[in-house]
């Protein structure tokens, strides 16, 4: 790779990093709030649904704002986890995990949400007769049934992680090496002058990053509904 | 083989209200939709929760509200065909048909037996999206025996199939009935599905039973007629094979003397099962000369059963048997039906309805 610069270098890697780590953290919680969501009948669903939703509504740089009062040295959550374990967000790779999670969220839960709701419930109590237990339900039902959502919203997520840049800038800063993932390094390469060529070898990078991961949703999930659909 | 029900379960807009008992074989939850068929078979399934209520198979107890007794769902092994199959999309038909072995563990059932009888074997690397209709729900009934249940539920199992496919699977059931100690609790609102499976009949109407007993009791009974609509009331009656005559016609012998019935069936000295259809009995208080129809049978009114403000059930008794006839009230009041009274019926067509075997009432 000597045709990328080493500052280059460090954004995509540090961004597939990220993006890595924000995905896979979200991947159980996602799930998790997508059930709630798909089959949960509590006060408050209207809420959490509402809650889940906010950061794709909202303008990045508040998302990022309110990460930073919250998770920021001075915010009450991310005092605490300094005070108690010595884990900070603020400035940190960490952080740019925790804004790119939260702005990929929405997205992996409204995939593996709309695919919970198309699980008939009949099947699963056809199981129950079976005699499978709540667990073997969903391990040999209810998960192989929903896995083309859990494909598309991990991949989903994963590309939004990718390409998050307002919350991560305002969260984190655009550190070269900390905390400069591969947009806010094309931002950083367009402010100076000369930086045009650097700049569009990011964004060719960017692309073919995009490109790919959609590629491979596509081909994972239609292997996936060719082996779900009972064809 | 027992099987005992007892629930109370309070819907918005309907009540249920049910209790019965069987020795086992097939029993028929026979009604009208809403009478609270599905809901007596979940309930007994453990997918719905009554309000109160009681149900034992073969002495264990599944359910008990008074004592707080409720075996969960996946142990209580019982095998439920569902009306629409419910095979799993994501696995082949070996895979559908072996689930219930994962689950429970139960080895000791013979599966090349059951995929013998249920003609399964050229479709196990199949999945469930290419089948037929009826060949999803006889993997759908092969899935739910290879669970080794101690109870069988069918919840109109053959209601979304078209009549050939009906047809391919009558006999399949006949034999689990006839071969399986499994006691099987089968829903249906048709009447011809229960003369030719039912070894007993529990019939429902608005939640509550109407009457409950040995099939060919529960279809004589004018009672139960509102129930099965007036077209589909008929009686159901024991014979066997006297003759096959030249003219394509089989004799056949019940108590009040003998039936002609218009195709051959069985060998000479079998067992048989006949239909016949309110609707399709004339009365006459002489016995009638110059008619086409061929059975003629002397018989005694038993009740008179006024159904409507135009038609009227009378059960009459020919020889040890029960037989229904519908008959507008104005010939009633015309004959002056009234029990004791001798008349002559007359049969204009009966049907078989299946071969009668012994061994399902037990």
């Amino acid at each position: 790779m000597n045709w990328l610069g080493p500052e280059e270098l460090d954004a995509v890697l540090l961004s597939l990093r990220v993006s890595f780590w924000a995905t896979v953290c979200s991947l159980p919680v996602g799930l998790a709030v997508a059930f709630l969501l798909a089959r949960g009948r509590f006060p408050g669903r209207q809420l959490l649904n509402s809650l889940v939703h906010l950061p794709l509504i909202l303008p990045p740089v508040v998302t990022g704002y309110l990460l930073l009062m919250t998770f920021g040295r001075n915010g009450p959550v991310g005092r605490f986890l300094e005070d108690a374990f010595g884990f900070v967000f603020a400035f940190r790779w960490t952080g740019a995990v925790l804004a790119a999670s939260v702005m990929a969220f929405p997205l992996m839960v409204r995939a593996m949400r709309l695919s919970i709701e198309a699980v008939d419930p009949k099947l699963e109590e056809a199981a129950a007769t079976l005699g499978a237990s709540r667990v073997w339900i969903f391990l040999t039902v209810t998960l192989p049934l929903i896995a083309p959502g859990i494909v598309a919203g991990t991949i989903l997520a994963f590309a939004k992680a990718m390409g998050e840049f307002g919350a991560t800038i305002t969260f984190v800063a655009n550190i070269p090496g900390a905390t400069q993932t591969l947009p806010s390094a094309v931002y950083a390469f367009l402010q100076v002058p000369g930086g045009e060529a650097q700049a569009t070898r990011l964004v060719v990078i960017a692309i073919v990053i995009s490109l790919a991961a959609l590629l491979t949703s596509e081909l994972l999930a239609r292997r996936v509904q060719q082996r779900i659909s009972g064809t | 083989m027992s099987l005992s029900v007892t629930l109370t379960h309070q819907f918005p807009g309907q009540a249920i209200d049910v209790h019965f008992e069987t020795a086992g074989g097939l029993t028929a939850l026979f009604g009208q939709s809403g009478a609270g068929k599905t809901t007596v078979v979940n309930a007994v399934a453990g997918l719905l929760q009554p309000n109160s209520g009681k149900v034992m198979v073969n002495g264990a107890t599944l359910l008990d509200t008074n004592t707080g007794r409720n075996v969960p769902v996946h142990r209580r092994r019982i095998g439920y065909v569902f009306q629409e199959a419910r095979l799993f999309p994501h696995l082949t038909v070996r895979q559908n048909l072996h689930y219930g072995r994962w689950m429970t563990g139960a080895r000791d059932v013979d599966d090349a037996e059951i995929i013998n009888l249920l003609g399964l074997g050229h479709l196990l690397r199949r999945r469930p999206g290419t089948l037929s209709g009826g060949e999803r729900q006889r993997v759908a009934l092969g899935r739910a025996l290879l669970s080794a249940p101690k109870l069988l539920l069918m919840d109109e199992p053959l209601a979304a199939l078209d009549e050939s496919r009906k047809a391919e699977i009558l006999p399949f059931i006949e034999r689990l009935r006839d071969q399986t100690r499994v006691p099987i609790l089968y829903v249906s609102h048709s009447i011809s599905e229960v003369a030719q499976l039912a070894t007993t009949v529990v019939a429902l109407q608005n939640g509550r039973v109407t009457c409950a007993g040995p099939a060919s009791e529960v279809m004589s009974d004018p009672k139960v007629v509102p129930a099965l609509g007036m077209r589909e009331a008929g009686a159901i009656l024991s014979g066997h094979v006297v003759k096959h005559h030249d003219d394509g016609l089989s004799e056949i012998a019940i108590s009040a003397g003998s039936l002609l019935v218009p195709q051959t069936i069985g060998a000479v000295g079998d067992p048989i099962r006949l239909r016949i259809a309110a609707g399709d009995v004339m009365l006459g208080r002489e016995r009638p000369v110059g008619l086409s129809a061929l059975n003629i049978l002397p018989v005694t009114v038993e009740t008179l059963h006024r159904n409507s403000s135009s038609e009227s059930i009378v059960k009459l008794r020919a020889g040890t048997d029960a037989i229904l006839a519908q008959i507008s009230n104005r010939s009633a009041a015309r004959l002056q039906v009234a029990p004791g009274q001798a008349l002559y019926a007359i049969v204009k067509s009966a049907s078989i309805a299946r071969r009668n075997s012994e061994t399902a009432i037990n």
